[in-house]
């Protein structure tokens, strides 16, 4: 069952078509990666679905999950054009291709201010130190410390978070999207500036929370060996046209995409 | 945790006897100094709050003071005084029948002066950066204007004479006492740290579900009620308010507080408040002649303080603290000669 789908969405700036008539489907748990070159509109593509921009035409459907009488139901809903803390507040977190940290607050507070979309306290309550915000406190800083074990980053929880080293502050972002509560994790670049080797363990590591956290992972990457090794599906983007879709292994071998990736011989 | 309350609330404690002492012991001239001082706090916080803690670069603090500084006036100024304000044309009811105790007055003011905030920021705080600073300062001496011209609401440009002189040294430090306990509860609570990350990171803040909107209106609200109540404090101290009080130079008073202290600190604020206030008292004598063929150069002092500005933009940009800020455990470390690694106090 697909807990994300976009309808046709364009994006326009003034004449350029970013993205054109760009078809999503995310089914629930799945890896999915979205390739292309440089400027095909894949970070545009994310924008619209977080809702940074509002797509020129198109829809985006989003599965919200709630219970009623102790099933899960799943209501689609149109969530085109809704702001990005809303979109958040649905279950849909991203990170950033250009990590985006709270530079100057420790790596705790990052990870806290993620938890505050689901506070219930008002702010006298949270200035007065009432019982109810004391309780909530309680649970985010829980929370939050489990979720920095989990990405290693207990041990430094006091320091500045842009003091840590760049593997670990793509960890910190991803640590602080799984704080919001999502069902669908958006991934920006995860293994930009990544070497081999921690790139491998980046693989082992998104697995590893989309089983924990029962998420459904969408990435877009530029390392070949980690999105052919981690996704289900793949998506590809060319000049804002989708080229392709399908697995790893019919993308490999899409005479389109090796021609948008490698250029075409003129006089073949 | 718990050593530390207790030297809070000696703190505290300390704090009133020597408040007490003051207030029985030293001449008006200083106790009115140290009453500007502590209402510079009041405003000095108010205007951190929303310009070095949420990074929202406001300029219409003189505004939300005299919305704060009018609204006292009109409340707690007796009957017959009113009367004698307006002679020009009759104070419009119900305000002419009435007349309120002064810590209402106040809490009125720092309501009314946040819903005025609320007004002009629900449009305006989409604005960022220089364009906020210019919307702002606008909206200043919009309201300026407009109490130069309701001459039956604020006796426009004539002003209020003989508001009753209630602050005192109790009023002032109290209320800079309670804004302190208020700024740093705030902002070590999750809404606090919500305005930070506005502070350091819009778009990562949106995007980790924190409504810019919401948010930015709180700050600025509870920022403009505080300065609503500062306003009031220091028309019900020094006893006159006109329109031409609240000009920009008010609001560039503060932000000199505010850059010098530190963006983002509320120790800083505290301190700066203190410094500047006391500085531009005792620069006066740079506005007499100095030497006997000089004649007196008017404004030389303020000429110090820009100077001073300058300097701390270019040099120090973090101003005195930074974003640092007080606390029991740093400021016995300071006291305490063993070194950290040797079991010293953090």
């Amino acid at each position: 069952m697909n807990v994300l789908k976009t309808d046709n969405i364009t994006m326009q700036f003034g004449g350029l078509t970013a993205v054109k008539e760009f078809n999503l489907e995310l089914n629930k748990g799945e890896i999915v990666a979205l390739i292309g070159p440089n400027g095909a509109g894949k970070t545009t593509a994310f924008n619209m679905i977080t809702g940074v921009y509002h797509p020129t035409r198109g829809r985006i459907l989003f599965s919200e999950k709630s219970t009623v009488e102790g099933k899960e139901v799943y209501t689609e809903k149109d969530i085109t054009g809704l702001r990005p803390d809303q979109i958040t507040g649905l279950g849909i977190a991203r990170t950033f291709q250009n990590i985006r940290l709270f530079k100057d607050l420790s790596v705790l507070d990052n990870v806290l201010i993620a938890n505050h979309l689901r506070i219930n306290s008002n702010v006298f309550e949270a200035t007065f130190k009432l019982p109810r915000y004391r309780e909530e406190e309680k649970q985010m800083v829980e929370k939050s410390m489990n979720l920095l074990e989990k990405v290693g980053l207990a041990e430094c929880k006091d320091e500045k978070s842009s003091s840590l080293p760049y593997g670990q502050q793509r960890r910190l972002e991803i640590a602080r999207a799984l704080a919001t509560n999502p069902s669908i994790l958006l991934l920006d670049e995860p293994a930009a500036g990544m070497n081999p080797k921690e790139s491998e363990d980046l693989t082992v590591f998104i697995r590893k929370i989309r089983d924990e956290f029962d998420l459904t992972v969408f990435l877009i990457e530029h390392h070949m060996q980690v999105v052919m090794g981690i996704s289900d599906r793949i998506y590809v983007l060319d000049y804002g046209i989708t080229i392709a879709k399908g697995s790893p292994y019919e993308i490999q071998n899409n005479q389109r995409v090796i021609e948008a990736y490698l250029g075409v011989d003129e006089d073949a | 945790m718990k050593k530390n309350m207790i030297y809070t609330i000696t703190a505290i404690i300390v704090l009133f006897v020597l408040v007490y002492i003051a207030d029985t012991t030293l001449d008006s001239y200083i106790l009115r100094i140290l009453n500007l001082c502590a209402i510079y706090t009041v405003l000095g916080l108010s205007m951190n709050l929303i310009n070095g803690f949420t990074g929202l670069f406001s300029l219409g603090h003189a505004g939300f003071m005299a919305v704060g500084a009018y609204t006292t006036a009109m409340l707690t100024m007796p009957l017959a005084t009113k009367q004698m304000n307006f002679f020009l044309a009759p104070l419009i009811s119900p305000l002419d029948k009435i007349v309120w105790p002064f810590l209402p007055s106040l809490l009125l003011a720092g309501l009314l002066s946040a819903f005025v905030a609320f007004l002009i920021g629900a449009p305006v705080l989409r604005l960022k950066g220089d364009y906020l600073a210019i919307a702002t300062l606008g909206f200043s001496e919009i309201i300026r204007v407009i109490f130069t011209n309701t001459q039956r609401l604020t006796n426009g440009a004539l002003g209020l004479k003989g508001i009753p002189a209630t602050t005192n040294l109790w009023w002032t430090c109290g209320t800079a006492a309670f804004t302190v306990f208020i700024m740093v509860s705030l902002i070590n609570s999750s809404y606090g740290r919500a305005f930070k990350a506005i502070r350091e990171d819009e778009i990562a803040a949106e995007s980790m579900g924190v409504s810019l909107f919401k948010h930015k209106v709180l700050s600025f609200m509870i920022g403009a009620f505080f300065a609503g109540i500062g306003g009031g404090l220091l028309g019900n101290l020094i006893g006159a308010i006109d329109p031409l009080m609240f000009r920009f130079f008010m609001t560039y008073n503060i932000l000199l507080i505010i850059v010098l202290g530190g963006m983002g600190s509320i120790t800083g604020t505290v301190i700066s408040a203190f410094i500047i206030t006391i500085a531009q008292e005792f620069l006066r004598f740079l506005d007499e002649p100095i030497f006997p063929s000089v004649p007196a150069l008017p404004g030389l002092r303020m000429v110090v303080f820009s100077i001073l500005l300058m300097v701390v933009v270019l040099f120090f940009r973090r101003g005195l603290m930074g974003t640092r800020e007080f606390s029991w455990n740093k400021f016995f470390g300071f006291f305490s000669k063993k070194p950290l690694a040797k079991g010293g106090a953090e």
